[in-house]
């Protein structure tokens, strides 16, 4: 329905829309005000930082810490949520039971709940007086202000990435296949190893590495949790704030550059993901 | 094929958007060979609903409970005072701000990529989607270092006494960036997939280019628009990191309501940090529903 008239050949100045140089202009130009701008004023902030200076401010203890922290309990909770978050797409999408529409509502949650609301409420509640703190602390185990607390904060905020990104690939998944594997005399883990896994692969791939990506710059639901100890329980966003109210801004525009450079590394691998996910969804 | 390499398409958009040739299999319970044994099942379930009700229910729930612990007065009270009052008004207008600033770019920016095709243009798209992989410290950082104290256009802005950092302009940019993408990334997927057939038929028949985009195009992702400003409202108005850098947090007049429950909280005034921070839950649970009754028009405008 739509293809044929995108794969006509429309020039651009043989289309008949008119509008395209202003549109197009002031697209670039509030792309370039709002975004492009500000972030070159980072690298160029950077590049006054002679590279001793530099690398001294991204090895000192302090910040390996922090950034430890950050992109290790990162990855500990994209991995939680790629284990928790294909169960809950599994029980969405194969399985019926009461309110499956409100439950599959709520997974946005976190995507709209503000993460300074999020933060205070999970401190809340695993504080040492809070609902699950309590049931907690007689088993010996902290969670708030320790690593557990921001873990548990960088779960919230990633768990929609993987059941979005996981749940459309396993709804369109073709039913045939796995007859047919049935048929065939596989046994039902047999299918899903070899004919369900293969097929959503690349969107669990996606979803872990945005959840990821998500979790590594989160501020506002982590610094409540967090307990904030340098070494311990800092993360790499906060040492940027810290130093910039300390008014040390070449430590901060570093650790912020860092930060940066692994965003871009992540999006352009998420971009590849992405792709392959789109290859796979077309081919299949 | 248009390439919609948005994958966060909403989800509805994205599984009942299907081209026609796929035929929906009414099949939808699957035979033995197809299921997992019962037990299994319940097992999944129960783990699955377990995880949702302890990670994501909870925290929701605690919000309103800790709000609500003293009562009604106190949460009144909490929310009549004049520091809560001047950060409910500093938010409203931050977000009504940033959602007419992102509709008007968002419909531009849709109108060029959506309707035209030109080199460069996967890559423009990834450049819109940028801000979504920033940190939002990062955010708020790189506006300090353009308009703070020693920033680059620092000289400039003393000269002509303008404030940026610490005052309303620095919290509307930082909003902008963190809000960036919300609009456009709706409205250009499905703005690509609808084609340009029908604005090319009204523009034949002496329509200017104007008219066609309020009769034509806009009518078409009415649905859409509404969806992008739904989330970038929520965003806007629950934004904390990015905000948190610029805002310089002077009470009653930079405090927007997410830096304003971050105060009372670490003055454990708890009661009244909730209470400031059920109007966002709530918001944020008003948002959710608005999206899940528009993911059912925005799948008929997408077939």
């Amino acid at each position: 329905m739509i293809t044929e008239t995108l794969s006509l050949p429309v020039g651009r100045q043989r289309s008949v829309i008119p509008g395209f140089g202003i549109t197009l202009g002031l697209t670039l130009t509030w792309l370039s005000v709002i975004v492009l701008l500000p972030l070159s004023a980072l690298f160029i902030k950077t590049s006054e930082i002679s590279l001793e200076r530099f690398i001294a401010i991204v090895t000192s203890t302090r910040t390996l810490h922090a950034l430890q922290v950050s992109f290790g309990l990162s990855l500990a909770a994209a991995v939680l949520n790629l284990i928790f978050g294909t169960i809950v797409v599994w029980a969405l999408v194969r399985y019926d039971f009461p309110f499956r529409r409100v439950v599959d509502a709520i997974i946005d949650i976190p995507f709209a709940l503000p993460t300074a609301v999020a933060g205070i409420a999970l401190t809340s509640l695993y504080a040492e007086n809070g609902w699950v703190g309590s049931l907690l602390a007689p088993l010996g185990i902290k969670v708030a202000f320790t690593q557990l607390g921001i873990l548990v904060a960088l779960i919230f905020i990633g768990l929609p990435f993987v059941v979005r990104t996981v749940q459309p690939v396993l709804a369109d998944l073709d039913a045939e296949l796995e007859e047919a594997a049935a048929s065939l005399g596989a046994s039902r883990w047999e299918t899903i190893r070899r004919v369900v896994l293969p097929a959503i692969l690349p969107a669990l791939l996606t979803g872990f590495a945005l959840a990821f990506a998500r979790a590594v710059g989160e501020y506002g639901s982590v610094i409540f949790i967090a307990g904030n100890l340098p070494g311990q329980t800092e993360i790499a966003p906060l040492l940027i704030v810290i130093r910039l109210e300390e008014f040390r801004y070449a430590d901060a525009t570093a650790i912020a550059c860092v930060m940066l450079l692994a965003s871009f590394t992540l999006l352009l691998l998420i971009n590849r993901l992405q792709r392959w996910s789109e290859m796979r969804g077309t081919g299949a | 094929m248009s390439s919609t390499s948005h994958s966060a398409l909403p989800q509805a958009l994205a599984s009942e958007g299907l081209p026609a040739h796929v035929e929906v299999r009414p099949l939808r319970h699957p035979g033995p060979t197809n299921t997992e044994p019962k037990a299994v099942r319940i097992a999944i379930i129960t783990l699955a609903l377990a995880f949702l009700a302890l990670c994501i229910a909870l925290p929701v729930v605690s919000v309103f409970y800790e709000a609500f612990k003293r009562g009604w007065l106190a949460y009144v009270t909490a929310l009549a005072e004049p520091d809560a009052l001047s950060a409910i008004r500093l938010t409203l207008l931050v977000a009504a701000i940033s959602v007419i600033a992102n509709v008007t770019f968002g419909l531009i920016a849709a109108w060029a990529i959506a309707k035209f095709e030109f080199p460069g243009r996967s890559l423009l798209i990834t450049l819109i989607d940028l801000p979504f992989s920033v940190s939002p410290v990062v955010a708020g950082l790189v506006y300090v270092l353009l308009f703070g104290s020693q920033g680059l256009f620092a000289a400039y802005l003393q000269a002509w006494d303008i404030k940026i950092i610490f005052a309303l302009p620095g919290i509307v940019l930082a909003t902008l960036f963190v809000t960036f993408p919300f609009v456009a990334r709706e409205l250009i997927p499905l703005m690509q997939e609808q084609g340009t057939a029908e604005e090319e038929a009204a523009v034949s028949l002496g329509a200017s280019g104007l008219s066609t985009f309020f009769r034509v195009t806009l009518p078409n992702v009415k649905w859409a628009l509404l969806y992008g400003v739904l989330l970038c409202n929520a965003r806007a108005m629950g934004e904390f990191g990015a905000v948190s850098v610029v805002s310089g947090h002077v009470r009653g007049l930079t405090n927007t309501m997410p830096l304003h429950i971050e105060i009372l909280y670490n003055e454990y005034q708890f009661v009244a940090s909730f209470a400031v921070a059920s109007l966002l839950a709530l918001l944020a649970l008003v948002t959710l529903v608005a999206k899940t009754l528009l993911e059912a028009r925005l799948a008929e405008d997408a077939s």
